[in-house]
């Protein structure tokens, strides 16, 4: 943030600079009280004490909890994949010149858009997954291909819009066929473009196998849920999973920064808003910073 | 067939809890998160971080991870203990979407240009002629879209509350569909179209708040 050059504020001057110094340290005296404060409410309810934390530092648990993330990742990354090439259909079907391909294309993505994750995976769980279904961990991974995949068609049209409309008539003019056109000039441009979005789909797609909870799917909040049904020890199994999460959507950030300079450059990176939103995507990718997905 | 039509009023207690529970969070994420972008962009170092790593840690936690905090973890901390079920979903709800709010009307102030404050301080407004008349109207309406992306994916979130306890729709729609397993189908898109309406009248008052609010430039 370059200070001085705000919309908020003028350059501050000596006495406005002193002001501001007294509220940071007003301010770090007040986070400070209240780092200790939550230090001894947590002591005094007994939450710090050593068989509390033991489970995480007991190699046999450890070892759950590293089976348990990469269960985790193995369904978030088999999600995105399948959901990749639904997406992919679904989006060339939205851009289609037939109206019978796309207006089908366009219904199937604000279904899936619209409609809860959780009430879709509960659905599928419970008409195919039980009994001799296709079980919990496919539950969820086809929820999330469903939904993951909707909101992927939206990117990839929102990827292919944004090319230079010369790069398509270019082709056109050169005597390309339409099939040509979108698979030789401008997939491979779009999904230069779309590739920090896909893997901050990742992130969301991570987030939510731990939907898996509600239908009994293997994965990370799964052993959570062991370990704190054995020691009654939920703040602490809370706090651990939350640092696995954090710290792996924080690794899947960085990469998705990291290729968005790399491959992109400058411009922002592609946005789409909710259900019910997808012609304002545009005022989404014109608001200039990354409000990530919810 | 039957059980559905003659128990509809189920189906609707399920979605007043859901809207309840929208509702409730939504005004709940508005207020923490205006608090946090004030935070944020305000000149006070500490809390700027103090936001920044609050926005950060919730955003890549899963909502389930805090529900579990809320309704498994507090109680052992002693807070919240005999709390209705809906007041804990809403404060639940609300840790987890006020940092996303935060963040849309991060963006809304962040599309103000700066020649647009420059030009104001120019002519001799002062600070709060300057952001009331100048930069929050434009902030503002430009936070509107990402705002209702916001708000409607916490809609849909709602329905982890349903994991929790709560009698919301998707809880509903499963206790339907463990009673008539010939249903399902229908049962479901009895759910999927309640939660469409839901959306779809979310981004209608979001785009008339639009029209209503658009300027020329």
């Amino acid at each position: 943030m370059s200070r001085g050059t705000s919309v908020l504020f003028d350059v501050p001057g000596p006495r406005t600079r002193l002001r501001h110094r007294i509220y940071d340290v007003a301010a770090l005296v007040l986070l400070v009280v209240g780092l200790v404060g939550l230090y001894f409410f947590l002591d005094a309810k007994g939450q710090l004490t050593y068989e509390d934390w033991e489970p995480f530092v007991t190699p046999e648990f450890m070892v759950a909890l590293g089976e348990g993330w990469i269960t985790t990742i193995q369904m978030a990354l088999t999600a995105v994949l399948l959901a990749l090439v639904f997406g992919v259909v679904l989006g060339v079907g939205k851009l289609s010149d037939h109206r019978w391909v796309r207006l089908p294309s366009a219904l199937v993505v604000e279904f899936f858009r619209a409609v809860p994750l959780l009430l879709l995976i509960v659905f599928i769980f419970l008409t195919y997954g039980v009994g001799g279904g296709i079980g919990s961990y496919w539950s969820v991974v086809i929820g999330l291909m469903l939904y993951n995949g909707s909101v992927l068609a939206e990117i990839f049209r929102a990827g292919i819009n944004a090319l230079p409309p010369g790069q398509a008539e270019a082709a056109y003019a050169v005597g390309m066929r339409k099939t040509q056109v979108m698979t030789t000039i401008l997939l491979p441009q779009a999904v230069k473009i779309m590739i920090p979005a896909i893997i901050s789909q990742c992130v969301v797609a991570l987030k939510d196998t731990s939907l898996g909870f509600y239908v009994l799917a293997p994965g990370l909040t799964a052993v959570g849920r062991s370990i704190y049904t054995e020691f009654r020890n939920q703040f602490q199994t809370v706090l651990v999973l939350a640092l696995m999460y954090i710290v792996t959507n924080f690794i899947l950030t960085l990469i998705a920064t990291w290729v968005q300079k790399r491959y992109v450059g400058e411009r922002d990176q592609l946005q789409v808003g909710a259900a019910g939103l997808s012609d304002q995507d545009t005022g989404l990718a014109d608001a200039g910073t990354r409000h990530g997905q919810v | 067939m039957e059980d559905i039509v003659s128990n509809f009023d189920l189906v609707l207690s399920g979605f007043w809890i859901t809207l309840q529970l929208a509702f409730w969070s939504a005004l709940g994420s508005l207020v923490i998160g205006a608090l946090l972008v004030a935070m944020r962009v305000g000149p006070v170092r500490v809390l700027a971080l103090f936001a920044t790593s609050y926005v950060n840690i919730v955003r890549n936690t899963p909502l389930l991870v805090i529900f579990i905090l809320v309704f498994a973890g507090f109680p052992a901390l002693d807070l919240l203990v005999g709390t209705p079920f809906l007041v804990k979903g809403i404060v639940t709800m609300t840790i987890y979407t006020s940092p996303f709010v935060c963040e849309a009307l991060r963006a809304g102030v962040n599309s103000v240009q700066l020649g647009q404050a420059e030009a104001a301080r120019a002519i001799g407004m002062t600070f709060g002629q300057t952001m009331t008349q100048v930069v929050l109207p434009q902030a503002v309406r430009a936070s509107v879209p990402p705002l209702t992306s916001v708000i409607i994916a916490m809609t849909k979130n709602t329905s982890i509350a349903a994991v929790f306890g709560l009698a919301e729709a998707t809880a509903r729609m499963r206790g339907f569909t463990n009673n008539n397993a010939d249903d399902r189908i229908l049962i479901f898109l009895v759910f999927a179209l309640g939660y469409i309406v839901i959306v779809e009248a979310i981004s209608g008052a979001s785009w008339l708040l639009e029209r209503r609010w658009r300027t020329v430039r």
